[in-house]
């Protein structure tokens, strides 16, 4: 049994130590909003925080993830959905079927807290989740409204 | 009008078993709704498009699905303006398609493709609204004891105009739903829109947002264990046998099933423990007739029907083999080229996954379907029951791009592997590689074009012989005249209002060889409008070159019989400045057809340095007929370009040993955040048809850079996708 501290809150997992951080999210603690995309940390539909770096958990062992680590996922982002990048995101309507979008947004949260003004390039850079409806456009412009936000 | 015909007042959430209220969208956990006394409480239709609760909520009923497209928006929206609701208390929820039978179709298809989904059912889902205010004002005016048609309603309010009273919807939806509905409605022409044609928020996008929302993937139900599933990698190839006792040890693991001839199944209690047992598992695979098939043999069988005599005729007018023949023999301008373009997989990125719970006398399944109808009958096949003890949940698609409707595979899997767990809900997911390797390829096609142009410039003749494979061959038999698939030829018939060609030329002959490679075709977003506007498009240009004339002027020329077509050429051409010269290094390219009822045109531009292309801006635009949602427009538009140049540029699934070699996002390349061009909407609804919007511009996407491609480069780069050429 180990323990991981996610959103905040304690969880004993019962896994085996190879797997994915993304399934133990997924399937023992019930945090769905984290997805499966690829399994190959390509597509980055699973992007998780660990100590607030954004992370493809599909390929991260639950071994690898020490008791103290904070992990935190769309779930707890933010209490209501009101973290200026999920705000920039509703401005702009920015998800179509949306299952990208959740891991979109965490590589987003994390993007702006290490570079809080990103510049295109530095988003090109630094974004590479897949979308295959085609939001890129509008996540770019979220990415700069949400950065204006929090700039203040 | 059978459709208010056919109302009936019974409420079918409380007459169905299990998830169906559950099923409604915003409900987080489905299953919860199992609890029957919940449902008892759910307030009864106004008829079988709108339900009105006493605090005035308005559930609309949407049949076709949301993947992704804001069909559930638009579609409501069209209820709505009919309705006279009140948009700020609207909610929708899916019908399940058991009820729809059982109902007699009142909710018509579910079929959720061909960018189908409001152009084939705005009328009637507009009628079921205009039918839902009828009734909701009689239940109102019988109440005051006055004529209706002294009564009105606007945003969920009815007024007797004389005396001034007033009564919100909820308080008389209850009575509504036992007037009669009337004969026939009428509806309001579109200029008079207030909810419809606006660019109003979608319905469904705050629970995206905060990872609410409950894709198939996330189903949780209570006992439910999970599946992973490997079939043989071999296209034609079966499972010979496999070794269940070397993993059913394995932690998690409760069973390993034969789901069918090729398919193997491990059961335990997580995915990730079946998943990994299931990669642990010893299989012996039967690889059958194809197991040496490779891509360059598919190649050389198309390359074969590019010269064939045997061809099945799409659109003919004079007799462009004589006319090619003569001018050719006089020593006149014939130009030839031949193009090609290979298998793609559409790659949602949820991959296939339904969940099953079957009884020997009741199946049920979940699933993120385009078709839940199609999804029923498969059910219904697969478990051995009566259609009437099935039922399908429908639940939101994590992208469908046309490999969730027609193909039920994964439902048919899913229904075999629950049958040998009688009583268990089974969850089965298939990993990316599976999606991969098991898809319903964009099919792959080569075409042969010759032209000949007279001492003018113009264009008197042009072959277009199309070799390649057939969907309907493969997938919809029924759909075939005389043994020619009528879906080849997309975008380039003679009159079809679905898609005709805008080029008047005095002889033309477009043919196809079919050519059926062991590989299962299926209908990827745009289909074949596809690459024959690649075809078509990028050689107009080579014969506008070889005529020495400009290229939009080479095609105002052709188009003079078809000035909707020309009309968004023309606004595509003027938005990116066509009349003005590109910046230093930057050079331009354009495109247009039409397809799923649309006019669609891009125009490009784009550099090429060191080898490497980069697509600065684009300039699309459309004319649908009719736009219910610009907002949504827009965003199909965009991202209508994320799928065609992903196919341009890297889209490409390549077969070795008879089996796709691409198995997973590192292969096989589709377009991120870096490469995607700015790209800009111009719409131009010119109204008396209804148009589809979620495909047919992904068609002029490649075009338009190539041909901007080529006008940096010289090179024609015929052979898709671009990322096997040095550009230079």
């Amino acid at each position: 049994m180990v323990q991981l501290t996610v959103n905040g809150q304690t969880h004993d997992i019962e896994a085996e130590p190879d797997t994915p951080l993304l399934w133990v999210l997924r399937e023992q603690i019930g945090l769905t909003g984290t997805k499966f995309g690829c399994g190959i940390a390509m597509c980055g539909a699973c992007t998780v925080h660990i100590d607030g770096v954004a992370t493809r958990s599909c390929v991260m062992p639950l071994a690898a993830i020490e008791a103290d680590q904070k992990i935190v996922t769309i779930e707890g982002l933010s209490p209501d959905g009101s973290h200026p990048v999920q705000k920039a995101w509703l401005a702009l309507e920015v998800p179509q079927c949306g299952y990208c979008q959740t891991g979109m947004i965490m590589a987003v949260a994390s993007l702006l807290e290490a570079n809080p003004t990103p510049s295109d390039e530095d988003i090109n850079a630094e974004i590479t989740n897949i979308c295959r409806c085609g939001t890129y456009n509008r996540v770019r412009a979220a990415i700069h409204m949400a950065a204006d936000a929090k700039a203040g | 009008m059978s459709i208010v015909q056919s109302v009936s007042r019974r409420n079918f959430i409380v007459g169905s078993a299990a998830a169906v209220g559950g099923l409604s969208l915003g409900f987080h956990v489905p299953f919860a709704a199992l609890a029957q006394d919940a449902a008892a409480t759910l307030p009864p239709e106004v008829n079988a498009w709108v339900v009105v609760k006493p605090d005035d909520t308005i559930v609309v009923r949407i049949a076709r699905s949301e993947m992704g497209q804001g069909t559930l928006t638009g579609l409501a929206q069209l209820v709505v303006e009919e309705l006279e609701g009140d948009w700020s208390k609207v909610t929708t929820e899916y019908p399940p398609p058991g009820e729809n039978l059982k109902r007699d179709r009142v909710w018509g298809s579910y079929s959720t493709g061909g960018s189908r989904g409001i152009r084939d059912s705005h009328d009637y889902v507009r009628k079921g609204g205009a039918a839902a205010r009828h009734m909701l004002i009689a239940a109102a005016a019988e109440q005051w004891n006055v004529p209706a048609s002294e009564c009105m309603a606007a945003n969920s309010v009815i007024t007797h105009g004389p005396s001034g009273r007033t009564l919100r919807f909820g308080e008389v939806a209850e009575a509504a739903g036992r007037q009669t509905p009337p004969a026939e409605v009428t509806l309001k022409d579109p200029k008079d829109w207030k909810i419809a044609g606006k660019p109003l928020p979608r319905l469904d996008t705050v629970e995206k947002l905060t990872g609410k929302q409950v894709y198939g993937a996330d189903l949780k139900l209570p006992g439910m264990l999970n599946a992973a599933v490997k079939a043989c990698p071999v296209f034609g190839g079966t499972l010979a046998s496999f070794d269940a006792a070397a993993v059913e040890t394995m932690p998690g693991v409760r069973k390993v099933v034969r789901v069918d001839e090729r398919t193997v199944a491990v059961v335990a209690d997580t995915w990730w423990r079946a998943k990994t047992a299931l990669d642990a598992l010893p299989v012996t695979w039967d690889e059958g007739p194809n197991k040496d098939l490779t891509s360059a043999d598919i190649r050389a069988m198309l390359a074969e029907g590019l010269e064939a005599e045997d061809a099945f005729i799409g659109n003919s007018q004079g007799d462009a083999k004589a006319e090619l023949a003569r001018v050719e023999a006089a020593g006149g301008k014939v130009i030839t080229a031949t193009y090609a373009f290979p298998y793609q997989n559409h790659a949602t990125m949820e991959p296939m996954n339904a969940t099953a719970l079957y009884t020997p006398d009741k199946c049920e399944v979940w699933v993120p379907t385009q078709n839940g109808e199609a999804s029923l009958a498969v059910v219904a096949e697969a478990a051995g029951l009566p259609v009437g003890q099935c039922e399908v949940y429908k639940i939101h698609l994590g992208g469908g791009f046309g490999r969730r409707g027609n193909f039920q595979d994964y439902v048919r899997q899913s229904v075999s592997i629950a049958k040998q767990m009688p009583g268990t809900p089974v969850k089965l997911l298939w990993t990316r590689e599976e999606d991969m390797l098991h898809g319903a390829y964009h099919p792959t096609t080569q075409a042969k074009l010759t032209g000949a142009l007279d001492a003018d410039g113009n264009l008197t003749a042009l072959h277009m012989r199309i070799s390649g494979q057939s969907i309907l061959a493969a997938v919809r038999p029924q759909g075939m005249q005389g043994g020619m698939d009528p879906v080849v030829f997309q975008g380039l018939t003679a009159s079809l209002p679905e898609g005709h060609l805008a080029y008047t030329v005095p002889n033309l002959l477009i043919d196809h060889a079919m050519r059926n490679p062991p590989v299962p075709p299926g209908f990827w977003r745009g289909v074949n409008l596809n690459q024959n506007a690649i075809y078509m498009e990028c050689f107009i240009d080579e014969l506008a070159h070889a005529a020495g004339a400009e290229p939009l002027a080479f095609r105002r020329k052709l188009m003079a019989d078809h000035p909707k077509h020309l009309a968004v050429l023309e606004a595509a051409a003027e938005g990116i400045g066509w009349e003005t010269p590109p910046a230093e290094g930057r050079f331009r390219g354009l495109g247009q057809i039409m397809g799923f009822g649309s006019y669609v045109a891009a125009a490009a531009e784009v550099s090429v340095e060191d080898g490497e292309l980069k697509i600065h801006r684009i300039v699309a635009a459309t004319d649908p007929g009719h736009v219910v949602n610009p907002a949504q427009v827009e965003r199909q538009v965009e991202g209508s370009f994320v799928y065609g140049l992903s196919a341009c540029l890297y889209g490409e699934c390549t077969v070795a040993g008879g089996r796709m070699e691409q198995e997973n996002f590192d292969t096989y390349e589709v377009l991120r955040m870096a490469q995607m061009p700015a790209v800009e909407t111009i719409m131009l609804p010119s109204g008396g048809f209804w148009g589809g919007v979620g495909e047919p511009t992904i068609a002029v996407a490649a075009p338009a850079v190539l041909n901007a491609l080529f006008a940096a480069t010289g090179t024609r780069y015929r052979i898709m996708p671009l990322k096997n050429h040095e550009l230079a």
